[in-house]
Parts: structure tokens; sequence; C-alpha cells
């Protein structure tokens, strides 16, 4: 790994983001709006004395579920250009190593995502009262991360689309079941066997299981950290598979 | 001079070279050397497998059979990769960056600085656009700021697809004489053309067509053989004597 390629990269990839205001204020504006739908709609619940608001909850789900939404589009469409364009293929050519490449987007957008988390928790601090435990910074972490795993998976799915229009699709087939499983809608624990053990495997139900211990938890818990842990690991292998499809030589 | 030149080993070292994709073979036996510090045109009609045969030297085409030796190491072998620049046929660049911040990030890669991505955009004649998107450019302005980045490098062996295609007359004439000048202090070019006149300007050519070598002369001894002026005449009668030689 090289460093200077790394930065290079990284730096490459926010000025073409740059290049694209519109993207940027999306990027930012739109979970604000979100947040905002979401806590209209339970604005006028009726709730049993010190019972907490559906708000706490399904609002805070949605500052980690945002970042991996958003950075897995962005991430699939621009590593698919690269793919189609040839520059993947003439960086190749070149010698960057295939981590200083990947390293280099999942560092970009992990900044990107880090300021979108900043903006959408202050929000939701802020303007919507969220009423939880832990700390905002926690969230903000988990959020990143959760930006990180959806680079990484949007590198892993970019090799497998041929058009942006394939990309796009790939949303459905990643992003959706994850959310379902999550623990969002259903508690884990109600959910069918099948379902649960689906779950189990999907990492987004780690990053959701890691927000409930910091809503739950004025201080960071060990379940919080292995959480984390899971979810660090599920993002390094696959960063490695995402390494595979990217190859020097192609017939 | 040309005595020193003789005694440096050969940058490419291409011996019964065989390509397929798919089931169809797109290079046949090909073998050839191509000395150091000289232009060397790869010409043939659009087919012929040049851009095949480029990205075999380069090292980024999968090959079926045969070798591909460059700078004295396998095509392809990861110290090359600091030695051998490529420009693609279609222009592959960032359209979303400047020619500036496309030259420089290339440039990165290879160590270079901002004052080496400067002579880089200098030497293709885009100065005064180097602030510019790329896509706000034109046709020919774009293939430039693709050639910039190759350039920016500083490679030992320079491989050009079809890097004239599109532009002005005059400024073709500018890039060949800085070709010529860069072959002087010690780089190998391949550059690959689909016009003939272009061939005039190499040291020695490279002839394809359907993925067999036809033949590697000079631009003197094209003409020789042809007997003809011009260069796409004389490849022509060139075709004609080999299609004629194998039908008897």
């Amino acid at each position: 790994m090289n460093p200077a390629m790394l930065v290079a990269t990284c730096g490459r990839v926010l000025r073409q983001l740059r290049s694209d205001p519109r993207s940027i204020a999306l990027i930012l504006v739109v979970p604000a709006l979100l947040l905002a739908v979401v806590y209209f709609l339970y604005e006028n619940e009726t709730l049993p004395p010190g019972a907490p608001r559906t708000f706490d909850r399904v609002g805070l789900m949605m500052l980690a579920i945002f970042p991996f939404v958003v950075m897995f589009l962005v991430t699939s469409i621009t590593m698919l250009r690269e793919r189609t364009s040839g520059t993947l293929e003439r960086l190749l050519t070149t010698p960057i190593h295939k981590a200083d490449l990947l390293f280099g987007y999942a560092l970009a957008f992990s900044l990107m995502a880090a300021l979108q988390a900043c903006v959408a928790t202050a929000i939701a601090y802020w303007t919507f009262d969220l009423a939880i435990e832990g700390s905002p910074g926690l969230v903000v972490m988990v959020a990143v991360v959760n930006a990180v795993l959806g680079v990484a998976l949007g590198l892993l799915c970019s090799a497998f689309a041929r058009t942006e229009f394939q990309a796009v699709q790939f949303m459905p087939v990643v992003v959706v079941p994850q959310i379902l499983l999550c623990g969002l809608f259903v508690a884990r624990d109600d959910m069918n066997e099948i379902l649960e053990a689906v779950s189990g495997v999907l990492p987004l139900t780690y990053s959701v299981d890691a927000l409930f211990e910091i809503a739950g938890n004025s201080e960071p818990t060990a379940q919080l950290w292995s959480d984390i842990a899971v979810i660090g690991a599920v993002i390094v292998a696959v960063l490695l598979l995402a390494s595979l499809t990217l190859r020097r030589r192609t017939s | 001079m040309t005595a020193q030149r003789a005694a440096e080993p050969d940058a490419v070292e291409v011996s019964g070279l065989m390509i397929n994709r798919g089931r169809h073979r797109v290079l046949t036996d090909l073998s050839f050397t191509l000395p150091s510090g000289r232009i060397t045109g790869l010409l043939g009609p659009s087919g012929s497998g040049k851009t095949t045969l480029m990205r075999a030297i380069v090292g980024a085409q999968r090959i079926g059979g045969g070798s591909v030796v460059v700078l004295g190491r396998a095509a392809g072998h990861p110290s090359l990769r600091r030695r051998v620049g490529y420009m693609t046929q279609d222009p592959s660049v960032y359209p979303d960056l400047t020619v500036e911040a496309n030259v420089r990030y290339f440039g990165a890669m290879a160590g270079a600085g901002r004052r080496d991505a400067q002579a880089a955009v200098d030497a293709v004649g885009l100065s005064d656009l180097r602030r510019r998107k790329a896509r706000d450019l034109s046709g020919g302005q774009f293939s430039r700021v693709s050639l910039a980045c190759a350039l920016v490098a500083r490679p030992v062996l320079l491989v050009l697809d079809e890097p004239t295609v599109g532009l002005d007359p005059v400024l073709r004439v500018d890039l060949w004489n800085r070709f010529a000048a860069l072959a002087a202090e010690g780089t190998t070019l391949i550059i690959s053309s689909h016009v003939m006149e272009e061939a005039g300007r190499c040291d020695s050519l490279l002839l394809l067509r359907e993925g067999r070598l036809l033949a590697q002369l000079t631009p003197q001894e094209l003409r020789r053989r042809g007997a003809t002026d011009d260069l796409e005449l004389a490849f022509l009668r060139l075709i004609q004597a080999q299609n004629a030689g194998v039908a008897s």
C-alpha cells in the first residue's frame, strides 16, 4: 500500500463529488427532510406515561440507515463508471495498489457520510429533541461505520452490473432485505426461525443492535463494541471480495 | 549514435503470440522485436488486432500462447507499471474533473508533482484550458487530456492507441515532433494508427491484418516494396502480393 496514492485517490473522488453540487445537497438535505416526515408522522401518538416515543426509536435507526443506503448507491454508480469508462483499466496499468484504490474510495465516501451523519444527527437532537441515553458521538460513529459498509457493498456490486440501470437494481436486492430484517419493523425475537437466522447473517442487523445499545445505555457497552467488530469484519471481507473483482489482466 | 542504440537491449520481444477472445482468434502467431528509443508504428485496418496487441504489451490482456517480454520482464510484471505508459483508444479520463486534476491524479500514481503535470498539459497544447472540466472539451481536446495523463509519468515505453485521431493537422505535426523528441531522449514509442500518412513519421512499422503480422519494415522499405511513394497504396500492394502468394 502507498499512502500517497490512497490520498490522491480519496482527493480525486471528493473532487468528482464536488463537481456535482446537486448530489451533495441531496445527500445532506434529504435525510433531514425524511426525519421531519417521521417526526410528524408520530406527532399525535398517544403514549402510556414513561414509554419512549416511536420517533426516538425509528428516527434513531434512520440516522444509521441513510448513510448505508446513500453511500451504497453513490459508490456503486461511481465505481461502475470507473469500470465502464476505461479509467479503471488504465489505473490498473499504473503502480497503484488495489487496496489504495478501494480504501481511497472508502475514505472519501466515509468523510462525506460523516458530514451527512453530523447534519442529520444534529437535526434529530436539536430540532426534534431525540431522547436517548447514549452520546450523539456514538450515533455518528455507527452511521459512519454503516456508510463504509455501504461503500464496500457498492464496490463489490458494481462488478456485477454492466449499466447504471442494473447497478440501481441491486439496491432492492442488497439493501431492502437488510432493512426489513434488521429488527426495526419486527423485533428479531418475534421473527420465524428462518427469517431470524437470515437476519443474523446480515450486517445491518448488528448496526441496529448497536444503536439499541446506545439508546439504552449512557455508557458504551461491550455489546456495542462487539456489534461494531462484526460489522468491521464484514467490511473487510467484502472489500477483499471487491479487490478480487479488480483484474489487471482481462480477456 | 546508431551503434550505441544497437547495443541496447530490445524494448519489446514478442514470440509466437496467440490471443483468443471467446472462440474467436484475434492474434495469430505474432513474433517480432522492437528496439529501444524508436518509434514503431502499428498499422492496419480497424479490427486487425492493434488494440489487442497493445493491451498484451502493457499486460492488460490475457494471452493464449507465446510470450511478450517488455524491457526484459514478462509483460504485466509489477515493476513494469512504473516504466510503461498506456493511452487507451477511447480516452479514459474523468470527465467531471478539470484537465489539470486529471493529469495530476495520474501523475500521482507515478510520483510526479505539480510541475510535471503542468509540463504534460503544455506538451499537448491544453495550457489555456487546464482549469476546464474534461467533459466541456471537444473530442480532440478530450483525447489530448488522455495523452497528457500518459506523458506525465515519463515512462520508458509509451504505448499510444490512436493518439492523433480527430486532431487538427497543425497539432498533429506538433505531437509527432514531440514523439520524435521523446524517442531522441531514449523513450520507446509504439503508436497505432489507421492513417497511413502517419506511417512516414515512424522509424519502423508493424503491418497488421486480420490478426497476423503482414510485415515489419521501415517506411522506406514499404515504399520500395510497393514501388510507390504513397504508403497507403504500398500497403495495399503488399496485401495483394501476399494474397497472390497464398493463392498460387
